[in-house]
């Protein structure tokens, strides 16, 4: 399978373009005019202040806020997303920031919420759900144990491991990340990590949304700084340091355009 | 910060009689709480409040609020309100009331009588009920707009349109096929009550052998055999005691004289024919287990609790909660309009205050039954249970004789020491 950076260098279409987006609120231009761009079995960074816009342009895509001007391309082909179904549709699959969870709920059910497994007669079959869930943590959090329980009464790891899971069991293809480490410890960082390698290893295109830019240089492939809704530019991560990236944030400046100067 | 690698594995722990039975110790609180209300109660009025003859008042007495409690569960586990069940009972009383009086056998031609007529009433009646429901959900979901605002409003509204649609007159007598849905006028008689009782006892069994299996084929662990006997056998013992006790109070001579008369037989002398299941109880058990199995073993139930534990979630998940905010509040309407079949049935006839103050008490019933208004939990038991303890203190301290005032100040009470309890309990145990 090519890499990421030749399928970019042979000119073949990305597996998610988003180009030209712009969304306002209330007059606030929020992401304006911003493009980006995404191949399999990478991973994007997205950078930048709180505010900066990059929580906004990602909703854009996972449904949850609508685009005022722009096209989205998936596979080469413009798709339109105007809700998180059809970001679903598209095989786009999100980790929120705040852990999109049913507190109420357990694990299984909330791994399957709004997919749930059906019994022949049209009830949900919840003791296949909890087996295929019971499978899906064993692989990803051996030490999960609490099928039975609310998610109110997991850790945040044990949360962010049943958020991650959803993507994981439903063949996510595009998948985004929004801070998928900010509320862990060390050791749960480590596996979110380990499961960002593989997931890009089976040819899944990652957004990955930070502000740490240690933890970008260390996930990413590229990295795509915003600042003030406007991007100021997508670089490799290959040929910058973190200073470059840290004086993209701040002072929205980019150093291959520094360079030219 | 938590790391999963601190946590310590919980291990399967033995516990206690409780823990291996896996009941509900809430569920086991409200029984509790009932039990002890009644044996009060019975010991205030020299044993006349549990005889048979009450009991079976007291059920027909909470039919109409419990079957609305049932659908506000579902309303206020989805962080909504309905203020205006009472309200839409009337409307819907009202409009069965004219389709059975006047429009069908009048102006329609059925002539009165007619065998079609109960079914037609009672066939518009529901379809205004869910048709008003869903409008008002529209409202919720679609415009956005409170639900306590719209059902405020609603609440204005139906108790109006009730009034305009009747000119404030009492409506009756009402057919006499619809009556069956009353009480005391539609029973099935102790034979097709015991055949019930069978049915009901043969589904629970399964139920509970179906759900063990289901955990057995995927391998999880399953209580104990003989905790599963016990529970079993509860169960059963519970319909069969329940059904005893209905056809146990027998129907009066002199009323069943005259129903002999009007067949044109006459009694033999010295029969003895118990009532049995009334039918409202009947669509009300009916309706719980529907709704308890849309509850806990469909999409839509699932979709409620989950919107209701977090709608963020819900939405981002790609569950369509303004058209599920429709479903609800049109499923609401509907039982509602059950409800009205039941209350007018009971009463003979369409009154111009029929469902007066019975939002409060259907709210009531599912707050004291466990229904966090904070959303994301509540039971159908737990709502009838609520509107039992609720008609039980209401029809207990008539019989003991309490002061009507009073008797509203110990039942508003009762509403918040019950959600304290409540409150109590859940910081007990942890759970939200």
């Amino acid at each position: 399978m090519p890499t990421a950076k030749e399928l970019r260098a042979s000119g073949a279409a990305p597996l998610v373009e988003m180009k030209n987006i712009s969304i306002a609120f209330g007059g606030v231009k929020a992401v304006d005019d911003v493009s980006v761009d995404l191949y399999p079995g990478e991973v994007v960074g997205l950078l930048g202040h709180n505010g900066a816009g990059k929580s906004t342009l990602i909703k854009v895509l996972s449904g949850a806020y609508q685009k005022d001007e722009g096209e989205i391309f998936i596979d080469g082909k413009k798709v339109e997303i105007e809700n998180p179904r059809d970001a679903r549709a598209n095989n786009i699959e999100t980790i929120y920031q705040t852990l999109a969870l049913a507190d109420n709920l357990d694990a299984a059910s909330n791994l399957f919420l709004g997919r749930e497994m059906i019994t022949p007669f049209g009830l949900v079959n919840d003791a296949a759900m909890e087996a295929e869930c019971r499978k899906i943590m064993g692989r990803l959090n051996p030490n999960f144990q609490k099928f039975n329980e609310p998610v109110s009464a997991l850790s945040g790891g044990q949360r962010q491991s049943v958020a991650i899971a959803r993507t994981v069991y439903f063949n996510a293809r595009i998948l985004i990340m929004d801070e998928p480490t900010a509320a862990l410890g060390p050791h749960e960082t480590q596996m979110v990590a380990d499961l960002i390698q593989e997931l890009k290893a089976q040819g899944i295109g990652i957004f990955l949304i930070d502000h740490d830019v240690h933890s970008v240089m260390e996930l990413c492939d590229r990295a795509s700084v915003m600042k003030n809704g406007k991007l100021v530019g997508t670089v490799d991560i290959e040929d910058v340091t973190d200073d470059d990236l840290l004086s993209m944030i701040i002072l929205g400046k980019n150093p291959t355009e520094s360079a030219d100067a | 910060m938590t790391d999963t690698t601190d946590q310590p594995i919980p291990k399967k722990t033995d516990g206690n009689l409780l823990q291996k039975l896996e009941l509900d110790v809430r569920l086991l609180g409200m029984i509790g709480a009932l039990i002890i209300l009644c044996i009060g109660f019975n010991i205030f009025t020299d044993g006349r409040f549990l005889t048979p003859r009450n009991i079976f008042n007291l059920t027909i007495q909470t039919v109409s609020v419990a079957i609305m409690a049932c659908g506000m569960v579902f309303v206020i586990v989805n962080r909504h309100i309905d203020l205006s069940v009472g309200a839409l009972l009337a409307t819907c009383s009202a409009v069965m009331a004219m389709m059975q009086t006047q429009i069908l056998p009048n102006m329609m031609g059925l002539g009165l009588g007619h065998p079609m007529i109960w079914i037609l009433a009672v066939g518009a009646g529901l379809l205004v009920g869910t048709l008003i429901g869903a409008i008002q959900g529209w409202m919720i979901g679609y415009l956005t707009i409170p639900a306590f605002i719209v059902t405020l409003g609603g609440f204005l509204v139906w108790r109006n349109v009730a009034w305009y649609l009747t000119n404030g007159q009492t409506i009756g007598p009402l057919d006499r096929t619809f009556l069956t849905f009353g009480g005391t006028n539609g029973t099935l008689g102790t034979t097709w009550s015991w055949v019930f009782a069978a049915i009901v006892c043969a589904g629970a069994l399964w139920a509970l052998w179906s759900a063990r299996r289901a955990k057995a084929t995927h391998g999880f662990p399953v209580k104990p055999i003989w905790a599963e006997m016990t529970l079993s056998a509860v169960v059963v013992g519970a319909i069969i005691a329940f059904i005893a006790l209905l056809n146990s109070y027998t129907i009066p001579t002199r009323r069943l004289e005259r129903m002999f008369e009007a067949r044109g037989e006459v009694m033999p002398e010295g029969l003895v024919v118990g009532y049995g299941l009334p039918v409202s109880v009947l669509i009300l058990i009916v309706v719980a287990i529907v709704l308890t199995v849309v509850a806990k073993r469909t999409r839509f139930g699932r979709y409620i609790f989950a919107t209701g534990g977090n709608p963020d979630a819900a939405e981002l998940s790609g569950i369509n909660t303004r058209r599920l905010t429709v479903k609800i509040f049109a499923l609401m309407g509907f039982l509602c309009a059950l409800s009205a079949v039941v209350a007018s049935a009971r009463l003979a006839n369409h009154s111009n205050d029929i469902g007066t103050l019975d939002e409060l008490r259907v709210i009531a019933a599912a707050v004291i039954g466990g229904t966090a208004l904070a959303g994301g939990f509540g039971t159908i038991y737990g709502a009838i249970i609520g509107a039992l303890i609720m008609q039980s203190l209401q029809s207990g301290m008539a019989m003991v004789g309490v002061d009507a005032p009073f008797q509203n100040i110990v039942v508003g009470t009762v509403l918040v020491l019950a959600v304290y309890i409540d409150i109590v309990y859940r910081k007990r145990v942890g759970a939200k």
